[in-house]
């Protein structure tokens, strides 16, 4: 069985590389342009990504600004 | 003339309008309508990424306006506040526009939820400005809780109807020790203006400006209607009276 992860709700494989940092740039995710993460609903400061690991079932949520009221 | 400036939190804003950013026809309107209004703050909502495509970032658009973070959408204490660090994390700002809400049909805010997530957040270090009924007591709990700005509905988010309850609007801002902030249910500038009359700090508003047919020239219409109602609320409006009073004088008419 291949270990997965969930990333905004949608499931996907965990490759070799489990860098969130990777898996954020990926998705065209950079610090300092009005995006967050979370993992297991909880922050991930961006000044953390590059050391951070991601895990078999890990949660992960990537979010932006968007407009709002 | 003083600057009549607005305070909260300590931080002082040239004006006393905050625009939303959601659903404008397209970003350049949005641009347009946000210059025209020259609001003190302006405010967005967090959401996941589209993991398909890529879309310009919002800061860039907006860069040089200062945001504050809401979290709409929210109906639990857990995910308000999960919201609201996010939005810090992402706009490097402690201050939220707090979002609870309690009722799909009416989009009213759960008072309780509201109470409890702003008493989180303010022991997070959060700079709170609560969405809230227009509820004298529901505001003054808040304020006691620690919110920095209250922010009754004038009626409920998008329906345009204005201040439906003028009195409780009114006791809400002669009461509250902290500044009081119209949000929701903004129609047109004489509801901004009204509100303004009657003793608001200020007056929060997007769907009014944003489905206008012309939204810019509205964003323009709602930061005057807003000045205006100021300047009138300062100025002291007359009282009302139930029978006529000639205002030219009645002594040298002709014939007399």
């Amino acid at each position: 069985m291949t270990a997965t992860i969930r990333v905004n709700g949608a499931e996907q494989a965990l490759t070799a590389e489990r860098g969130l940092h990777a898996l954020l740039d990926q998705h065209g995710v950079r610090p300092g342009r009005g995006c967050a993460v979370a993992v297991n609903g909880t922050v991930v400061p961006a000044a953390q990504w590059p050391a951070r690991q991601v895990a078999p079932g890990d949660e992960i949520e990537i979010l932006r600004i968007v407009g709002g009221g | 003339m003083n600057p009549d400036l607005l305070t909260i939190a300590g931080q002082d804003f040239a004006s006393r309008l905050l625009l939303g950013s959601a659903g404008y026809p397209n970003q350049q309107v949005l641009l347009d309508s946000v210059q025209a209004a020259d609001p003190a703050l302006v405010t967005v909502a967090i959401r996941r990424i589209s993991l398909a495509s890529y879309a310009e970032s919002l800061t860039d658009v907006l860069a040089g306006r200062v945001l504050l973070p809401n979290t709409a959408g929210c109906t639990t204490v857990r995910d308000a506040v999960l919201t609201a660090e996010l939005g810090r994390e992402a706009l490097e700002t402690n201050w939220v526009k707090l979002e609870l809400i309690g009722d799909t049909e009416t989009l009213y805010p759960d008072a309780e939820l509201l109470l409890r997530a702003t008493e989180e957040l303010v022991a997070k270090g959060f700079v709170v400005l609560p969405y809230c009924t227009d509820d004298p007591v529901v505001c003054r709990k808040l304020a006691d809780a620690g919110a920095a700005a209250v922010m009754p509905l004038g009626s409920p988010i998008g329906t345009g109807l204005g201040i439906i309850n003028p009195y409780a609007i009114e006791r809400i801002c002669a009461n509250s020790p902290v500044p009081v902030i119209l949000d929701a249910g903004i129609g047109t500038a004489s509801d901004a203006a009204r509100a303004m009359e009657l003793g608001c700090a200020a007056v929060l508003l997007n769907t009014a400006v944003a489905k206008a047919r012309d939204p810019a020239r509205m964003a323009y219409a709602m930061a005057t209607a807003v000045r205006a109602g100021r300047a009138a609320r300062l100025a002291g409006r007359i009282p009302v009276r139930t029978q006529a009073e000639p205002s030219s004088p009645q002594l040298g008419l002709l014939g007399s």
